[in-house]
C-alpha cells in the first residue's frame, strides 16, 4: 500500500541560486498528484527532492522537511540509500541498462539489496512485468534481449517494471511520456491509472491535459514557488490563483 | 497487486542497508584512493631523486664543456644538447609542415575515402614502437649514406611527429566552425586563401599545442636514436656525422660501470625532463586559456 | 481607380540609361576581379600540396612495411616460422631462434599488466567518480605528467632506485613468502624480469587510466541516477551504473595498454638483464624483442645477422598494429560521437 508524503517548508538550491521557496504540501495517499508548471519552475527539483536525488548533483544543497508515511528522509542518520528503494523513480528518458537483458533489468534493484532467491526472483520478474504491462510482450525474450533493445515505449514501461520491483510505496515520476509517441503515452497513462490503487504517484507533466487526465491532485509551480495545490477539478475549472489560471489558459509558459 | 508477503520491506519499516554493502562501499572508497597514492609515488619519487641526484652536478662546466675521456672527472654534456637541438630541429623541419599539411588536408577535403584511409594509418603510425622506426630510418638514409648522421635520428624522429600532428592539427581545425569559413568564402576569397589565412588563423594556438606536445613526446626518444644518430662524444655541428643526443648520451651514461658517468646521467636527466615537463604544464596553462577562446 | 503607390517604374520607357547614371548602384571597384583561372590554379595547387602531405602519411606507413619486409627478407628465407620458437640465439655460429624475445616479451608486458589494471582502474574511478573537484585538476595532472616522462629516465631511475629496493627487501620477502610458487627462485639480483615488469607497469598506467576516464566520462548520467534511484551505495552505481556500461571501453583501454608496454624499449633494456634465456623465475634476467634491436642493431655483424633483428622488428611492429586496432575499436564503440576530452575539469 502507498504512504502519504509530508513536506515542509522545502527549499532547495544549486550552489548559490535557489530552485525551490518554502514549498508546503501534502500528497495522499494512494492517489496521483501531478506537479505543473512552466520551464524552470522547480518541477524536477521538486520531485528529486523527494527520493534524496538533488543532493546528488554538484553544489546541490536542500533544508526542510519531508516526511514519506513515518519516516523523516532528511532526518539525522537516515540513509539516502535506503530511502531511494522504497521511493522509486522513473526518469524523462527511459534509461534501462543496456548490457543487461530485461531480466537482469528489472532484478537489477533486488540484486542490488542483497536479494539473491532464484525462484522468488523469476517470480518478482514475472509480477513486475506485469504490472508494467510489459510481460506479454518480452515474456518469450526476458534473458535474450538487452534492455536496450525494446522500442521507446516499451523502454519505458521496462523501467516502470524496474522500478516497481523493489516495492516502493511511492513512485516519483519525471515526465515519464514526454520522450514517447501518443500510443505508448496511452499506455502508460493507463499504468497510472492502475498503479494509483497501491502506490502514491507523484508525477511532473508539462502536459496539462495529461494531468487532468490521470490525476486527483495537482500542484502548480512558478519560479520556484508552489503558487496552488488542490483537486485537479478545481485547478482545471475554477482556479484560486490567477497566475494559476494565465498558465492553464495558456497565456504563459 | 503487491502483496505483504513480499520477502523485505513490511509496512514502515525498511530494512537498514546491510553493512556488508556498506563495508563494500568504503573499501571501494579506500582502494581507489590507495591506488592513486601508489600511482603518484613513483611519480614523486622519480622527480625527487633526479632533483637529489642531479642538481649537484649542474653547472656552467657541465653545460658547456664536452664529456671527457674514460676515467676523468669533469667534463659536460654540451655536445649532447647542441646535437638534441640539432636532430630535433631537422626532425621539425620535415616533420611539422607535413604534419599540419596532413591535418589540413583531413580537416578541409578529407571526408572521403582517402581521407579516411590517411586517418586510420596516421592511428596506426601512432602506435608503430619508436625502436622499429628507427630501423626505418637506418634502411632510408643510414645504410644509403653508409655511416650514422644527425640526419638519419632527424629523420627517424620526423617520422614519429607526423602522425600526431596531423591528429592533432585535424582536431584543430575541425573546433573552427564552418560558419567562419562561409563568411570568407561570402566575401569571394578563394578556398585556397581561407585555408590558410582564415582557419589555420583561427586555429593557430591549437595548432601550435598540437605541434609542441608532439615536440616535446620526441624530445625525449631514445631508441630511434641508436643506430640513426649514434651518439658522439666530440662537437658535431654536421648533419652528415653521428651526433650526440641528450636522451642518448643518458643512456650510454647509466648503463656504464663509471659512478662519474652515472652522476652526469642524473645532471642529464634533469634538464631533459626540466625541458619536457615545463613545456607540456606551460602547454596545458596557455591551451585551456586558449581553448575558451579560440574554440568558441 | 488609380493606384498610385504601386505603379512600377518602366525602365523602358527611359531612354537615357547610361552606366554614369547607375552610379549609385555600381560603384567603381578597388578590387582588381582575379581571373576565374588563376584562383582556381591556385586551388588546385594548394589542394595538390594538401594532398600530398595526406599522401605522404600513407606512403610512410608503405615504406615501413616495404623496408621491414625486404630487409628481413633473407632471414625469413633462412629460417621461416622456426625463427620463433627456436630458442637458440648464436651469432656467431649464424644461428638466430627468437623464442627468448618473445617470452620476455610477453612476460615483462603480461606482468606489467597484471600490476598496473587494478591501479589504472582505481585511479579512474577516484578521479572520476569520488574525486573532490578542487582536487581533481592536480591528480589528473600528476597522472598525466607519468606519461611525459621520457623512457630513458624511467630507466635511470629504475636502475639506481627500483632494483636496489627489489633487490634488498622485496624480492627476499617475495621469495620466502610464495617462493613455493616457482616464481620467485634464484638469488635476487633485483635486475630481471620482475623489475622490467615493475617499471612497464609504472609507465603504462597513465594511458589505461585515462582511456578508463575517457569511457566511464562518456557514460551518461541516466545510467548513474537510474541506479542510485533503486537504492545503490555509491560503489554499487560505479559498478552496475558506469563501470559495466564502459567495460568495452576499458578493455580497450588495457589493450592499448598492452600495446605499448610491448613496444616499449628503453627502460626495459636497462633492467631487464639482457641474457636471452627462458626461465620460469621472475628474478631472472631475460630479454625482449625490442630490447635486443636496441642493443645488437648497431654492432650486428652480417647480414643474416641484421636481417634476423629486422624480422624481429617485423613481427614486433605487426603484433604492435594488430593490438592497437583491436583496442581502438572497443574504445570508439563507447566513445562514439562524444567528444574526447577527458581532462574535463
Amino acid at each position: 500500500m502507498g504512504v502519504g508524503i509530508e513536506v515542509q517548508r522545502l527549499n532547495a538550491w544549486f550552489g548559490k541560486n535557489q530552485a525551490l521557496h518554502d514549498v508546503t504540501m501534502s500528497i495522499a495517499a494512494n492517489h496521483a498528484t501531478a506537479i505543473i508548471g512552466p520551464s524552470g519552475c522547480g518541477k524536477s527539483t521538486f520531485v528529486r527532492c523527494l527520493n534524496r536525488m538533488h543532493e546528488t548533483l554538484p553544489e546541490a544543497t536542500v533544508a526542510g522537511k519531508v516526511k514519506v508515511g513515518e519516516q523523516e528522509i532528511y532526518g539525522n542518520g537516515t540513509s539516502a540509500v535506503q530511502i531511494r528503494r522504497r521511493i522509486g523513480m522513473v526518469f524523462q528518458k527511459p534509461n534501462p541498462f543496456p548490457t543487461m537483458s530485461i531480466y537482469d533489468n528489472v532484478a537489477a534493484g533486488l540484486k542490488l539489496n542483497g536479494f539473491h532467491d532464484r525462484g522468488k526472483l523469476d517470480e518478482i520478474v514475472e509480477r513486475s512485468l506485469r504490472h508494467a504491462a510489459l510481460w506479454d510482450e518480452v515474456k518469450d525474450d526476458l534473458k535474450k534481449k538487452s534492455g536496450a533493445s525494446l522500442s521507446g515505449g516499451q523502454q519505458q514501461r521496462l523501467c516502470i517494471a524496474r522500478a516497481l520491483a523493489v516495492e516502493p510505496q511511492v513512485m516519483l515520476m519525471d515526465e515519464p511520456a514526454s520522450a514517447l509517441d501518443p500510443i505508448s503515452t496511452g499506455k502508460i497513462e493507463e499504468l497510472i491509472f492502475q498503479l494509483k490503487e497501491h502506490y502514491t504517484i507523484v508525477i511532473v507533466t508539462h502536459n496539462m491535459q495529461q494531468a487532468a487526465r490521470v490525476a486527483e491532485f495537482t500542484g502548480f509551480f512558478l519560479l520556484g514557488h508552489l503558487i496552488e495545490f488542490d483537486k485537479t477539478e478545481k485547478i482545471f475549472t475554477n482556479p484560486s490563483d490567477k497566475r494559476t489560471e494565465d498558465y492553464i489558459t495558456g497565456r504563459f509558459g | 497487486m503487491p502483496n505483504n508477503q513480499h520477502p523485505f520491506a513490511v509496512g514502515d519499516r525498511i530494512p537498514a542497508v546491510g553493512w556488508f554493502r556498506r563495508f563494500k562501499d568504503h573499501l571501494a572508497t579506500f582502494a581507489a584512493v590507495a591506488a592513486v597514492i601508489i600511482v603518484l609515488a613513483p611519480l614523486v619519487a622519480i622527480f625527487v631523486y633526479l632533483v637529489y641526484k642531479g642538481v649537484g652536478s649542474i653547472n656552467w662546466a657541465f653545460l658547456t664543456q664536452t664529456p671527457k675521456p674514460v676515467g676523468e672527472a669533469g667534463g659536460g654534456m654540451a655536445n649532447a644538447i647542441v646535437g638534441s637541438v640539432l636532430i630535433l630541429a631537422i626532425a621539425s623541419a620535415i616533420g611539422v609542415p607535413l604534419g599540419i599539411g596532413a591535418g589540413v588536408y583531413l580537416a578541409e577535403y578529407g571526408q572521403g575515402k582517402f581521407g579516411k584511409m590517411i586517418r586510420f594509418t596516421a592511428d596506426v603510425l601512432n602506435g608503430v614502437p619508436s625502436i622499429v622506426i628507427g630501423i626505418v630510418a637506418y634502411a632510408i638514409v643510414v645504410l644509403r649514406q653508409k655511416h650514422f648522421s644527425a640526419l638519419a635520428g632527424g629523420v627517424a624522429l620526423a617520422i614519429m611527429m607526423v602522425p600526431t600532428i596531423s591528429r592533432t592539427t585535424e582536431e584543430m581545425l575541425l573546433l573552427v566552425p564552418g560558419s567562419v569559413r562561409e563568411a570568407a568564402y561570402g566575401l569571394g576569397i578563394p578556398r585556397w586563401r581561407t585555408t590558410l589565412s582564415i582557419t589555420l588563423r583561427t586555429g593557430t594556438s591549437g595548432v601550435i599545442t598540437g605541434v609542441m606536445l608532439a615536440f616535446a613526446r620526441v624530445a625525449g626518444e631514445t631508441a630511434p636514436l641508436l643506430f640513426t644518430a649514434f651518439g658522439n662524444q666530440f662537437w658535431n655541428l654536421n648533419v652528415n656525422q653521428p651526433t650526440a643526443a641528450l636522451p642518448l648520451q643518458i643512456f650510454n651514461y647509466a648503463i656504464s660501470p663509471f659512478d662519474e658517468w652515472h652522476r652526469q646521467a642524473w645532471a642529464g636527466a634533469l634538464i631533459l625532463i626540466i625541458l619536457i615537463v615545463g613545456s607540456v604544464a606551460a602547454l596545458r596553462v596557455v591551451s585551456s586559456r586558449g581553448m575558451m577562446k579560440g574554440a568558441g | 481607380m488609380e493606384n498610385r503607390s504601386l505603379q512600377m517604374p518602366d525602365l523602358h520607357r527611359d531612354k537615357d540609361i547610361s552606366p554614369s547614371r547607375l552610379s549609385i548602384v555600381r560603384s567603381p571597384s578597388v578590387i582588381r576581379p582575379t581571373s576565374d583561372f588563376r584562383i582556381r590554379l591556385a586551388d588546385g595547387t594548394f589542394h595538390a600540396a594538401m594532398l600530398a602531405c595526406g599522401g605522404a602519411v600513407v606512403a610512410l606507413l608503405a615504406l615501413i612495411v616495404y623496408e621491414l619486409v625486404s630487409a628481413s627478407g633473407l632471414s625469413i628465407h633462412a629460417f621461416g616460422l622456426k625463427f620463433f620458437v627456436s630458442q637458440n640465439w648464436d651469432p656467431v655460429n649464424d644461428q638466430f631462434g627468437a623464442l627468448p624475445f618473445v617470452y620476455g616479451t610477453l612476460v615483462s608486458s603480461l606482468l606489467a599488466l597484471i600490476i598496473a589494471v587494478p591501479l589504472s582502474v582505481g585511479v579512474a574511478v577516484f578521479l572520476t567518480e569520488m574525486c573532490p573537484r578542487a582536487l581533481r585538476g592536480i591528480i589528473s595532472f600528476l597522472v598525466e605528467l607519468l606519461a611525459a616522462i621520457p623512457s630513458v629516465i624511467y630507466g635511470l631511475w629504475a636502475i639506481f632506485i627500483l632494483v636496489p629496493i627489489l633487490r634488498l627487501h622485496v624480492e627476499p620477502w617475495l621469495s620466502r613468502y610464495f617462493g613455493w610458487s616457482g616464481l620467485f627462485e634464484g638469488a635476487p639480483f633485483g635486475i630481471g624480469m620482475l623489475a622490467a615488469g615493475v617499471i612497464l607497469a609504472i609507465m603504462i598506467i597513465p594511458i589505461i587510466a585515462s582511456i578508463t576516464r575517457e569511457v566511464m566520462t562518456a557514460v551518461p548520467r541516466q545510467q548513474r541516477e537510474a541506479v542510485l534511484a533503486l537504492g545503490a551505495t555509491r560503489w554499487e552505481m560505479i559498478r552496475v551504473g558506469v563501470l559495466r556500461n564502459a567495460r568495452a571501453g576499458i578493455l580497450g583501454g588495457i589493450i592499448l595498454g598492452l600495446g605499448r608496454a610491448l613496444g616499449e624499449t628503453m627502460a626495459v633494456t636497462m633492467v631487464i638483464g639482457n641474457r636471452p634465456e627462458i626461465a620460469r623465475s621472475l628474478f631472472a634476467p631475460g630479454y625482449t624483442m625490442a630490447s635486443v634491436i636496441a642493443n645488437e642493431f648497431s654492432e650486428a655483424t652480417g647480414d643474416l645477422y641484421l636481417s634476423a633483428l629486422v624480422e624481429i622488428g617485423l613481427a614486433l611492429f605487426l603484433v604492435t598494429i594488430i593490438t592497437n586496432a583491436i583496442a581502438q575499436l572497443l574504445v570508439w564503440s563507447i566513445t562514439r560521437g562524444t567528444p574526447a576530452r577527458a581532462n574535463a575539469q
